[in-house]
C-alpha cells in the first residue's frame, strides 16, 4: 500500500513495486519455514522432502550409471543383489536400481509439483472469483465442482487420462484437474469471510478495481491457507502420480517411474525382494515427508486441525 | 425432515445426470475406432460400415446417449465389446467380490481403528497416543500399492503363510478360499483405518474438554461409564460420516487393491476394460462406482441429520 503513495516516479516506480512485493513474499514464506521448524511435524518433514527435492534436480548428474543402461551380459547383471557395484541391486534387464530411483524422482517430483500447481492455480482462479461474484454464478459453480468431486478422485483420473493418452504433460494436467475442485471449495470459503472484512470495503469505497481487490487485497491475506493447501494437494499429487504409474497409466517404459518399478517387481518378489524394496521406500518417504510437512504448515498456521478432507 | 430428503435425493439425482454426462464425453473422446477393434484383422471397409450401424456408431452424439441412459434406467447396460456376453450377466459376480472384500476390510478395521483412537483421544500426548498417531500418520501416507507388495513380501514371499495372489479359479468364490481374501483386505484396512482412527481421536478430545464430561468425572462415575455413555455417543457422530464416506472412497482403494493381487472385482474389471477401450463396459463401471460413491455420500448426510437435529436447520 505505502508503495503507491511513495513512488512518484513512475519509471522507477514499477520494478520498485514488484520488487518490494517479491522481497514481502519472501520474508513471508521465511516467516511460515521458521514456524513451521518449530512444530515436530515440520522438522521432521522438510528435510526429507528437500532431500527429494535436491535429488530430483541434480540426480542425473549424480547417477552412477544411465537409467537406461542395460549392463551385458544379461545372465550375469541381471537381479543382482546390492553391491558396492551397484548400491541398490539390478533389476530384470540389469539395470542400475540407484539410477532408476534418481531418474525416477526427477519425474514424479516434477510432474507432481506440476500438477499440484497447476491445480492451485485453477482453483483458486476459480474459488475466488466465484465467492466474489457471488449470487447465481457461485451457486452454479460450486455444483459443478460438487459433480466433479462426486467422482473418486483416482477413477476420474484414470478415466481423463485413458482419453488423453499417458505422458508427463498429460498426467499433470489431469492432476490438476482432480484437485481443482477441492482447492477451489477451500478458497472460496476463505474468500468469502475476507470479502466482508473492512479493509476489502475501504478499498472498494476508495474505488479500487475488481482485479485489485482480489489481487491486493485478498490474495495475500488468503495466502496461509494457500500454503497449506498445497502442500496437501502435492501428497495427494505423489500419491495419485505413483499409482497411476503402478496401474500402467503413468510414464511409459523405458522411462523409469517408482509405481511401475513396484508393479513389475512383484514377479521377482521371492529372488529379488530389492527390486520392490528400494522404489517402495522411496515412494513411502517423500509421502510420508510431504504429509509432516503439510501437518507442520497446518499446526504453525494456527488453521483448525483434523477437519479437511 | 421430508423437505430435507427431497432435496438431498434431488441433488443426488442431479450429481448423478452430470457424471453420466461427463463419462459419456470422456469415453467419447476416447482414440480407437472400435469398428476396428472389434473386427481386427478381417476389417474391410463394407464390414466396418456394417458393424458401426449395428452398433449404431453413425448415430448423432445426443441420441446415443439418450439411448443408452435409456437402457440403464431400464436394466437392459448393453453388451460388452471385448468379452462378447451382456454386462448385466457379467458383472453381478464381480459386484459380490469387491463388497465381500470391502465388508471384510470394514467389520475388520472399523472397531480396531475406533478402539485406537479413543484409548489415543482420551490421554493426549501420552505414550500411547503418540505411537498411535505416528502409526495413523504412515497408515493415511504409505499408497495401497506399497502396503499391499510389502504385505505380500512379509507374508507370502518370506514367511510363507498365504498365497502371494487372489486369482480364483472358475468357480471358486471368495468365502470357499477366505485366506485369499486376508491380504487385500488388510491394505484396505491399513488405509482406512488411519482415517478413522484419525477423526475419532480428534472427536474423542473435543469431547472430553466438555463440562458434562468433566461433571461425569467429577461427580464421581467410573472412567468406563464416563467413556461409554458421555463420550463415545457424542464423539462417534463425525466418525460414522467418516465411514459412510470412506465406503465410497474405499470403491477407489479397491481399484488399486484389487490390482495388486489380482483379485478379481470390479476395481479389476474396471481397469482392465480401460486398457482394451471396452467403451460400454468402462461406461457401465464407471457409473456404477461414482453412483455408489454418491449413494454412501447421500447415507453419510442422512446418518447425520437423523443423530444429530440441529443439522436440519442449516
Amino acid at each position: 500500500m505505502a508503495i503507491r503513495v511513495s513512488t512518484g516516479d513512475i519509471q522507477t516506480g514499477l520494478p520498485q513495486a514488484a520488487f518490494d512485493s517479491i522481497a514481502a513474499l519472501g520474508r513471508k514464506l521465511r516467516n511460515a519455514l521458521r514456524m513451521c521448524m518449530a512444530t515436530t511435524a515440520g522438522r521432521i518433514g522438510f528435510p526429507i522432502v528437500m532431500v527429494h527435492f535436491i535429488l530430483a534436480a541434480i540426480g542425473p548428474w549424480l547417477a552412477p550409471y544411465s537409467p537406461t543402461e542395460f549392463h551385458e551380459p544379461l545372465d550375469v547383471f541381471q537381479l543382482q543383489a546390492p553391491s558396492t557395484q551397484f548400491w541398490l541391486g539390478t533389476d530384470q534387464f540389469g539395470r542400475d536400481i540407484l539410477s532408476r530411483i534418481m531418474a525416477g524422482a526427477t519425474s514424479i517430483i516434477a510432474v507432481s509439483v506440476a500438477g499440484a500447481g497447476l491445480g492451485i492455480a485453477l482453483g483458486t482462479a476459480v474459488g475466488m472469483s466465484s465467492a466474489y461474484k457471488g449470487g447465481r454464478v457461485d451457486e452454479v459453480v460450486m455444483r459443478v465442482m460438487d459433480g466433479l468431486m462426486s467422482f473418486p478422485s483416482l477413477l476420474l483420473a484414470l478415466l481423463v487420462l485413458t482419453s488423453l493418452g499417458p505422458s508427463h504433460v498429460n498426467i499433470a494436467a489431469t492432476v490438476g484437474v482432480v484437485s481443482m475442485p477441492r482447492v477451489a471449495r477451500v478458497i472460496r470459503s476463505v474468500t468469502l469471510t475476507l470479502k466482508t472484512q473492512e479493509f476489502v470495503q475501504s478499498a472498494r469505497l476508495r474505488g479500487e478495481s475488481s482485479f485489485y481487490i482480489v489481487f491486493r487485497e485478498i490474495l495475500p491475506n488468503a495466502l496461509p491457507v494457500l500454503g497449506v493447501e498445497a502442500s496437501i494437494r502435492l501428497s495427494y499429487a505423489v500419491l495419485t502420480v505413483s499409482s497411476l504409474g503402478f496401474l500402467g497409466l503413468g510414464v511409459q517404459p523405458p522411462s523409469s517411474d517408482w509405481g511401475l518399478m513396484i508393479s513389475q517387481s512383484r514377479q521377482f518378489l521371492v529372488s529379488a525382494p530389492w527390486v520392490a524394496l528400494a522404489p517402495a521406500g522411496a515412494v513411502a518417504s517423500l509421502i510420508v515427508g510431504v504429509n509432516l510437512l503439510a501437518d507442520g504448515l497446518k499446526q504453525a498456521s494456527g488453521l483448525p486441525q483434523e477437519k479437511a478432507s | 425432515m421430508l423437505h430435507f430428503l427431497v432435496r438431498r435425493v434431488a441433488l443426488v439425482a442431479i450429481t448423478l445426470l452430470v457424471v453420466s454426462l461427463a463419462i459419456f464425453t470422456i469415453t467419447e473422446i476416447l482414440p480407437g475406432d472400435v469398428a476396428k477393434l472389434i473386427l481386427k484383422q478381417e476389417a474391410t471397409e463394407e464390414r466396418l460400415a456394417a458393424v458401426r450401424a449395428e452398433l449404431g456408431l453413425n448415430r448423432p452424439a445426443h441420441e446415443r446417449y439418450l439411448s443408452w441412459i435409456g437402457g440403464v434406467l431400464r436394466g437392459d447396460w448393453g453388451d460388452s465389446y471385448v468379452i462378447g456376453k451382456p454386462i448385466t450377466e457379467i458383472m453381478p459376480r464381480r459386484i459380490y467380490h469387491s463388497l465381500v472384500l470391502a465388508v471384510f476390510a470394514l467389520v475388520v478395521g472399523t472397531p480396531v481403528a475406533v478402539g485406537a483412537g479413543v484409548w489415543a483421544g482420551i490421554r493426549p500426548n501420552s505414550l500411547m497416543d503418540r505411537s498411535v498417531s505416528t502409526f495413523g500418520l504412515v497408515g493415511i501416507s504409505l499408497p495401497e500399492f506399497v502396503t499391499g507388495v510389502l504385505l505380500m513380501l512379509l507374508l507370502a514371499s518370506t514367511l510363507d503363510l498365504l498365497p502371494p495372489s487372489s486369482i480364483m479359479l472358475p468357480g471358486e468364490s471368495p468365502l470357499t478360499r477366505p485366506e485369499i481374501l486376508v491380504m487385500p483386505a488388510l491394505t484396505l484396512t491399513g488405509v482406512l483405518f488411519a482415517y478413522i482412527m484419525r477423526m475419532t481421536r480428534a472427536n474423542v478430545m473435543e469431547v472430553m474438554e466438555t463440562h458434562y464430561v468433566r461433571t461425569a468425572i467429577l461427580k464421581g462415575l467410573p472412567m468406563r461409564q464416563v467413556i461409554m455413555r458421555h463420550v463415545l455417543p457424542n464423539a462417534m457422530l463425525p466418525t460414522i460420516t467418516v465411514i459412510a464416506t470412506n465406503f465410497g472412497w474405499m470403491l477407489g482403494g479397491l481399484i488399486i487393491v484389487e490390482n495388486v493381487f489380482a483379485y478379481p472385482g470390479l476395481g479389476q474389471l474396471l481397469l482392465r476394460s480401460m486398457v482394451t477401450r471396452d467403451v460400454p463396459l468402462l461406461e457401465a463401471l464407471t457409473l456404477l462406482v461414482a453412483g455408489t460413491y454418491a449413494i454412501s455420500n447421500l447415507l453419510a448426510d442422512l446418518s447425520y441429520a437423523v443423530l444429530d437435529p440441529r443439522i436440519r436447520l442449516t
